[in-house]
């Protein structure tokens, strides 16, 4: 058995996930691409949402949004949501990547390419 | 229960506290082509799955209107990553390339450093979609073809079929082997240095 092979999400009903995200659309968590990498500032604490529980847990090194939203089973749209709540209280921090809007220079070529011959 | 060996891919392996830069590939292709194959030969985890389900206006879907609008469509997708080094992490992104999907692609593989569209030698129409669309985004790609043990064609063969420049590197591989997914990867970085070194036009365009 290696893991869940359910599809995260669609199972879940309209109503949870919008109990998940309090009903509010994506504002603010457009900024978080896929492969942003988040970290958590804090400890969990008794009678946080859950998922923000899980989250801070998962993000003790730092960690994908798109791992966070696989783990989870949540659209990333979803998640996107929540570490918008985390991030405006403080309690991750967020690493984005560096060529998300441009092209990428020739340095972080070179250093992908060393990476994978490294392999 | 499971052998030791794949107990240990279920433990979530963290990446360095000094990971700071998220970068992206996406290997795209028609249905069976080998996609979670190749993301798994050279991935250092389990390849994961995920989804995101959005409307046609692109608008991620969040609320419970978007919800039960009728016109939102899931896509999902596999990835895996590769650690670089202490700085830079690599995802490698699985995803369809029928039409039906392309329009989630702007929102969710933008800021990609490139694609690996991988073909399947007896379905080559399968990817015309998608080298079209890169294309048309500037997004820049390699070919490599999977071995499924088909009839062989000449690289010429497949680029005439493909319609493809001859800039465009058209490589063979194995998806099932983790040095042929490697090579397939390194061919499409060195495309890329080459792409930025002569200067092509590879800006990508706005959303159409
Ligand atoms: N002979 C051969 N079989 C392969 C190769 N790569 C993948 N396969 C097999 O082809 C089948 C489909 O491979 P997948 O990696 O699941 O393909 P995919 O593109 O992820 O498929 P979907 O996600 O369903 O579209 C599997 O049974 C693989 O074991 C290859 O290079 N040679
Ligand atoms: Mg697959």
């Amino acid at each position: 058995m290696s893991g869940s092979t359910s599809r995260p999400g669609r199972d879940d009903s309209p109503d949870r996930l919008y109990t998940l995200t309090g009903g509010r659309s994506r504002a603010g968590s457009d900024a978080f691409d896929l492969v942003t990498l988040v970290v958590a500032e804090c400890d969990p604490t008794p009678g946080m949402q859950s998922e923000h529980a899980a989250i801070l847990r998962m993000s003790q090194f730092p960690t994908a949004l798109v791992e966070i939203a696989a783990e989870l089973g949540l659209p990333v749209s979803i998640v996107r949501i929540l570490l918008a709540d985390l991030l405006g209280t403080g309690k991750i921090s967020a690493r984005h990547p560096r060529s998300a809007y441009r092209l990428p220079d020739l340095d972080i070529l070179e250093q992908v390419l060393v990476g994978l011959r490294n392999l | 229960m499971d052998s030791a060996i794949s107990d240990q891919r279920e433990t979530r392996q963290t990446l360095q506290s000094t990971a700071d830069n998220g970068l992206k590939i996406v290997i795209v292709g028609g249905f069976g082509v080998g996609k979670t194959t190749m993301v798994r030969s050279v991935s250092e985890i389990r390849p994961l799955n995920t989804e995101e389900t959005m409307t046609k206006a692109g608008e991620a879907v969040d609320d419970t209107d978007g919800i039960a609008t009728k016109t939102a469509t899931t896509v999902a997708f596999d990835f895996g990553r590769i650690t670089l080094d202490a700085h830079n992490v690599l995802y490698l992104f699985g995803a369809p390339g029928q039409e039906r999907f392309w329009f989630l692609w702007d929102r969710l593989f933008s800021g990609t450093l490139g694609a690996v569209v991988l073909v399947d030698t007896r379905r080559l129409a399968d990817s015309w979609y998608a080298i079209d669309r890169l294309e048309h985004h500037g997004t820049p790609f390699v070919v490599a073809c999977n071995d499924f043990g088909g009839p062989a064609h000449t690289g010429d063969e497949i680029r005439a079929a493909l319609d493809l420049p001859e800039e465009v590197p058209l490589i063979f591989c194995d998806a099932r082997s983790r040095e042929s997914g490697k090579h397939v990867l390194i061919s499409l970085v060195q495309h890329l240095q080459t792409a930025v070194l002569t200067n092509q036009p590879t800006t990508p365009e706005p959303t159409p």
